[in-house]
């Protein structure tokens, strides 16, 4: 499914209908979270990717107004730079471990400490949210600082315009 | 090999979709197709890390009675934080091409080259 919405943006020429296949990938990934236990994730994703970007994209469509694509005549040069990147890519992913294989490092490092402790030291049965706010409470901060510097570059880059623009008038 | 094919199909399906993505990015002289594009890079970045944490038999990470093996949580403390990053990120990327738009009057990057060729 998540494939087939990938390729159908690949082939859309109206911009308004990528946007929509847009919000209705990030929706069926998100489904694809809750199926791979994140449930967390994936209603992140739900609201932020399927709601919040398809708004921001739809706003930037409105005040842009272009909706056409123009076709590109010389497909040949992306096609082989994707076919090369993603066979070494899956060539890499044969010493990966097996999918779900309980056994993979990443499962036997920090993570067993956090499934098993951390209902009696946060006290809260959720292990996502003591992660997220005690364990690596600094690393929400740092996201909370990206997050506001986006903020402030977004203001300037729409705010300082409409100050010139003002200036000119 | 099919049992290659079942270990490994996850991480295939990710760099199918990080494929697709890229792609876009490349191809696509659209600015607003390039940005979907990228979005659909980082999603697939997320499936690959959201299915590194699944265990076999294990359920969501919430302690309740009755249940013993669950997945790992720490790729989806990682991954939320990387959706609202990504999200931060898109924003920012939308405001330039808005941006672009106001002095070119195009979001198209051929667009744009020709009318930067015609300026000097």
């Amino acid at each position: 499914m998540l494939a087939i919405t990938a390729i159908a943006i690949i082939a859309m020429r109206n911009i308004l209908s990528v946007i929509m296949l847009g919000g209705i990938y990030s929706l069926i990934s998100a489904t694809l979270f809750v199926v791979l236990d994140a449930v967390d994730v994936a209603f992140t994703e739900a609201a932020v990717g399927a709601g919040i970007s398809t708004v921001l994209f739809l706003s930037a469509l409105g005040i842009t107004g272009k909706h056409q694509v123009l076709a590109r005549k010389n497909h040949l040069v992306p096609i082989f730079v994707v076919l090369v990147t993603g066979a070494g890519l899956i060539y890499s992913t044969s010493d990966m471990p097996a999918f779900g294989d309980p056994n993979a490092p990443a499962h036997n490092h920090v993570a067993p400490r956090y499934i098993e402790q951390s209902g009696e030291e946060i006290g809260i049965p959720n292990m996502v949210t003591s992660v997220l706010a005690s364990y690596r409470g600094f690393d929400t901060l740092g996201e909370v600082a990206v997050v506001f510097t986006a903020l402030i570059a977004v203001l300037l880059l729409l705010g300082l315009n409409r100050g010139s623009r003002q200036d000119k008038s | 090999m099919i049992e290659l094919i079942a270990n490994q199909y996850s991480y295939w399906i990710s760099i199918l979709l990080m494929m697709a993505g890229l792609y876009i990015v490349i191809d696509h002289t659209n600015l607003l197709k390039k940005l979907i594009g990228l979005n659909i890079f980082q999603t697939s970045v997320f499936i690959l890390f959201i299915s590194m944490g699944k265990i076999d038999g294990g359920t969501a990470p919430i302690i309740e009675e009755g249940y013993k093996v669950f997945s790992n949580p720490l790729p989806h403390v990682l991954i939320l934080t990387a959706i609202v990053v990504s999200v931060a990120t898109t924003a920012v990327g939308l405001a330039l091409v808005v941006n672009i738009n106001k002095r070119f009057q195009s979001i198209d990057e051929q667009e744009i080259e020709e009318i930067e060729l015609e300026e000097e």
